[in-house]
């Protein structure tokens, strides 16, 4: 089935199998050494500090414990949690609109945007929005949007979607964002990377005052309180959401936790899977439009709450638990596959592991299982998750659930055979003699997967005997009878 | 003790020198070992591939093979790791499950085995030469193995042991997934290889011998086509299991 996909590259939609193009893109990447290391480089810095930062609690695996509690019971009291957040929000003076999918989040956002007669838009970082492809939507409608967070920024210059969750510039060298700055807003070249942040900085400062609208998203939505929570480091959200006349923030329904304890776990594990930071720079909470009395905030507040499949995966017990993601990111910065093949070449908002795992729900398993197959199952995720997300396993749930719905024909024919003669001792040992003696000629002959292994790879020749036959000769030389 | 060999199946077929390498310490350390010819594999390949259906079969023939075994010792990460592990996942809710627990209980990796079972950290071994240890993936965060095979190679004789600076790197077999995305799993490769060459080893130890595959195999192309790192003395290690070690078996 084709898939038509807008190329995070080119904006054209390209009709080409989501697994083909991935195919093709990783094989480019993968010979892309420079950009491999520089990539490596900079996450070696994530490295120390992640683990300087996990030293410092008494005990960073109970503390994973007790992220994932929080998590859990949230997630599993959605039906309870969700309606008393909403009420309070509301009594807040809150308005909440329910999306069921990216097209009605969109409508909605557009909707207010009519009633709202806004002129200028700016934006802080919200993978979500990202999800619904919120921003092409806008700019169809004519309206001009700026991204805020410095990382986001760079990247709608460079007409490219995030790179990674947190660090959406992460591919980025320094010369080539002061190239970029120059280019787009005729600054000075530097390499400082204070001065990269000041350019921008004086360029943003001006368009945060003349906004109509703040879009965010949302990191937790407290439900004892009503509050939404947003972590980060610039400030940029919080002139996104203060300044402005209007506030929309737009969250997943999973977001919820249930009263501001939770957070005080969370906060910290969020920064220091996500950053290597004790805690980041500003963590707000934010109550609703301005007070009678208050001397700033918005004067509308509104929270769009997205289903699109989050509902389908909390029906799912066994996968339940990828709706506990934080989107920190830890776990794209264990992985080696995200590491040697970066973010753009899984073609779609979530990269890395957890992307992985929720994709082939939010998109489609057939088309989408190729990612969950494109892993050698290492488990480095599950293992930096700070909320304990069983990642690599759920790799192997939606490859069970793929070959269940949607099997290749040819693979499980292979898969039956091999079965046949693991069953049969006699056949298999015969199998693998059979294989032992014409290794030699196959090697020569170059099969489809003996091709792909050798392209890259020697393989050794096959013994003269195997295992069994050797403990049938040792065994007959020690007790001869 | 009586000693259940589990030899997976490409060690038959391709490396048996290793499951022999096992026997030889166990014997010497006082045990029996038997070796039941009706093993054939342990199912891990459609296992990893979602063919659960088929996998259960194989999982099957493996509990009756295995039954009443006393222990059973199997010289790969991955393999043993389908059985502790993945067996009671994969058999749960059929009647087959409790066979299923019972074997994971008994079942055990190699050095796993040595260390955590029999208590021994030194079997009398001696191997003059710079080692190198690689953490493979299901043996590391599957079963938890990380300190016993530098242990058992701590108190070989003569040995220097060296870490790299990509210890937990995956080497990038990861099974099917080294054919069906060759690119990134060389890529893997080049990423754990490279670590593993510039610590100037002379040898590059493993307990998983589709690791050493794949290892041995990314070294092998590297000094044929020229390229292998200089920044390891030129040298090109060698790959080989931690029970050749133990055993004195290393050719």
């Amino acid at each position: 089935m084709t898939q038509l996909l807008p190329h995070p590259e080119t904006d054209y939609p390209v009709v080409m199998l989501a697994k083909t193009q991935f195919l093709k893109d990783a094989a480019a990447h993968v010979r892309d050494s420079g950009h491999r290391a520089f990539v490596r480089k900079a996450l070696g810095g994530y490295y120390t500090n992640r683990d300087l930062q996990k030293a410092r609690y008494r005990d960073w695996e109970h503390a994973r414990d007790a992220a994932s509690l929080a998590k859990w019971s949230a997630v599993n009291r959605l039906d309870e949690l969700l309606p008393r957040f909403v009420a309070n929000f509301e009594a807040n003076g809150g308005q909440v609109h329910w999306a069921r999918d990216a097209h009605e989040a969109r409508t909605i956002i557009l909707d207010l945007l009519r009633a709202a007669k806004a002129k200028a838009i700016i934006k802080s970082k919200c993978m979500t929005s990202e999800e619904i492809h919120l921003n092409a939507a806008m700019e169809k409608d004519g309206y001009g949007v700026v991204e805020s967070d410095l990382g986001e920024f760079i990247q709608q210059l460079r007409g490219e979607p995030p790179y990674h969750f947190v660090f959406p510039c992460m591919h980025v060298r320094r010369d080539e964002i002061s190239d970029l700055f120059g280019r787009h807003l005729g600054s000075a070249p530097t390499d400082s990377p204070e001065e990269l942040t000041m350019i921008a900085r004086r360029h943003m400062r001006r368009l945060y005052v003349d906004a109509d609208v703040g879009i965010t998203g949302a990191n937790f939505l407290v439900a004892e309180t009503g509050q939404i929570s947003i972590t980060e480091n610039e400030g940029n959200a919080r002139l996104t959401a203060a300044l402005p006349r209007v506030h929309i923030s737009i969250s997943g329904i999973e977001k919820v936790v249930e009263n501001l304890d939770d957070l005080s776990v969370l906060l910290p594990m969020l920064a220091t899977a996500g950053a290597g930071q004790p805690m980041t720079c500003y963590n707000t909470l934010y109550s609703g439009p301005r007070q009678p009395g208050e001397c700033d905030g918005p004067e509308e507040m509104h929270l769009v709450l997205l289903d699109n499949q989050r509902t389908a995966i909390l029906a799912d017990p066994e996968q339940r638990d990828s709706l506990h993601c934080i989107r920190c990111g830890a776990c794209l910065n264990v992985c080696p596959i995200f590491k040697n093949v970066g973010g753009f070449t899984y073609g779609t908002t979530y990269q890395g592991p957890i992307g992985s795992v929720i994709t082939p729900h939010l998109r489609g398993l057939a088309d989408w299982n190729h990612l969950s197959g494109a892993s050698s199952l290492c488990g480095a995720c599950t293992d930096a998750c700070p909320v304990r997300i069983d990642i690599h396993h759920h790799l192997l749930h939606n490859r069970r659930n793929a070959a269940r719905t949607a099997p290749s024909r040819l693979e499980r024919l292979g898969h039956r055979l091999f079965v046949v003669a693991a069953r049969r001792p006699w056949l298999f040992a015969a199998g693998g003699a059979m294989f032992r003696r014409s290794l030699g000629l196959l090697k020569a002959l170059r099969p489809p997967l003996l091709k792909d292994w050798l392209a890259s790879r020697d393989l050794p020749a096959a013994p003269a005997s195997s295992f069994r036959g050797q403990w049938a000769a040792r065994s007959r030389t020690r007790h001869p009878d | 003790m009586n000693v259940d060999l589990f030899i997976p199946c490409f060690v038959d077929q391709m490396s048996p020198q290793v499951g022999l390498a096992v026997a030889t310490v166990l014997e010497r350390l006082g045990h029996t070992c038997t070796f039941r010819a009706a093993q054939t594999c342990c199912g891990q390949p459609s296992f990893n591939a979602g063919y659960w259906d088929e996998a259960r079969k194989v999982a099957i023939h493996a509990l009756e093979v295995f039954a009443g075994a006393e222990a059973v010792v199997g010289p790969s990460g991955s393999c043993v790791a389908m059985m502790k592990v993945f067996y009671p996942e994969l058999l749960a809710g059929t009647p087959h499950e409790t066979a299923a627990l019972d074997l994971a209980a008994r079942t055990f990796e190699f050095g796993e085995f040595l260390v955590k079972k029999l208590g021994v950290t030194d079997v009398g071994a001696r191997f003059p030469h710079r080692v190198t240890y690689h953490d493979g993936c299901h043996g590391l965060r599957e079963l938890r193995i990380k300190d016993e095979p530098r242990q058992l190679l701590r108190a070989v004789k003569d040995l220097e042991l060296v870490e790299c600076d990509e210890t937990e790197s995956c080497c990038g077999f990861g099974g099917l997934f080294s054919v069906k995305f060759p690119m990134i799993s060389t890529a893997m490769a080049e990423v754990k290889g490279g670590s593993l060459v510039r610590t100037g080893c002379d040898y590059i130890v493993s307990s998983d011998p589709s690791c050493q595959l794949q290892l041995d195999g990314w070294i092998s192309r590297c000094q044929s086509s020229g390229s292998l790192s200089a920044a390891g003395g030129g040298r090109r290690p060698r790959t080989v299991h931690l029970a050749e070690i133990l055993a004195g078996t290393v050719s």
